[in-house]
């Protein structure tokens, strides 16, 4: 445990691959508690927006500590395209769902329709 | 500590302090706007990963576009009369006790797995020309996909939102 410890008050000050794999796994984690417990449908978006940045960090931070290639700046390229469309095409549905039932929050849009 | 590890704690606690605000704010204004500050914060991180083309694209897309999207969202779906825009929570007991499982893992796995690696020596060079030749060689195919895709959602976006003329 000691040992532990004194390992990890080393470790810190250096930064290296681990601590951007770290922040990303707190980001990760805090987009999926938006998702998981927020009633509003766009708050339910934003934790989505904070999962892929997540994703990105680790995308990005792979392709410079692992040899320096950029197959991994491609792919979140990639991934930050797909989330514009899906942050479009998941609004215009959140307009929708306002327009029909007067409200965004996810728990009372259950049914297919009134 | 030298200046790259100040630089990079700086971005971390922007990134992660801002990140909290969005989940756990109750009022949904607050939480776009700090969403604002987390995806600054990850562009930080880009630079300092040497990416700095990607961490011009966050700022464009993300903030110019994605975050301004949500705040037409918020603006559109919600009565403007009152300033307080709350937003309920639901499950967060559950959903609280999952995510520190989740996180606890995740940073335990990454730290005893990646503790060792070091940076390999690279020089500070543009990366814009070299993604910009990857995407018409050897990723073209999945280019083409993905600028189709985006026509498709944004044609099929704009004609889902538009305001149904009532018969």
């Amino acid at each position: 445990m000691e040992k532990f410890v004194s390992d990890l008050f080393t470790w810190l000050p250096h930064v290296g691959l681990t601590h951007f794999l770290i922040v990303s796994a707190v980001l990760f984690a805090l987009g999926i508690y938006g998702i998981a417990t927020r009633r509003n449908a766009i708050m339910v978006l934003m934790g989505v927006e904070l999962v892929l940045n997540a994703a990105n960090i680790n995308f990005i931070a792979f392709s410079r500590y692992g040899g320096v290639n950029f197959d991994g700046q491609v792919a979140a390229i990639f991934v930050i395209i797909l989330a514009a469309a899906e942050a479009a095409v998941a609004l215009a549905i959140v307009l929708n769902i306002y327009n029909r039932f007067q409200t965004v929050n996810v728990d009372e849009v259950s049914a297919l329709k009134e | 500590m030298e200046l790259f590890d100040v630089v990079f704690f700086v971005f971390a606690f922007i990134t992660v302090a801002s990140a909290f605000i969005v989940v756990f704010s109750r009022n949904i204004i607050y939480s776009a706007f700090s969403l604002l500050f987390t995806f600054f914060g990850v562009a930080g991180l880009y630079v300092l990963l040497q990416a700095d083309f990607l961490a011009v694209t966050q700022i464009l897309i993300y903030v110019g576009g994605i975050l301004v999207l949500m705040l037409f969202g918020v603006m559109l779906t919600n009565r403007v009369i009152n300033v307080e825009l709350k937003t309920g929570t639901m499950n967060t007991i559950p959903a609280l006790l999952l995510v520190a499982i989740v996180a606890g893992t995740l940073s335990g796995l990454f730290y005893t797995t990646w503790k060792g690696v070091a940076a390999p020596e690279a020089t500070l060079t543009s990366t814009t020309k070299t993604l910009g030749s990857m995407l018409m060689t050897s990723y073209l195919l999945p280019f083409e996909i993905a600028s189709v895709i985006l026509l498709v959602a944004l044609i099929g976006a704009a004609m889902f939102a538009r305001r149904k003329s009532k018969a």
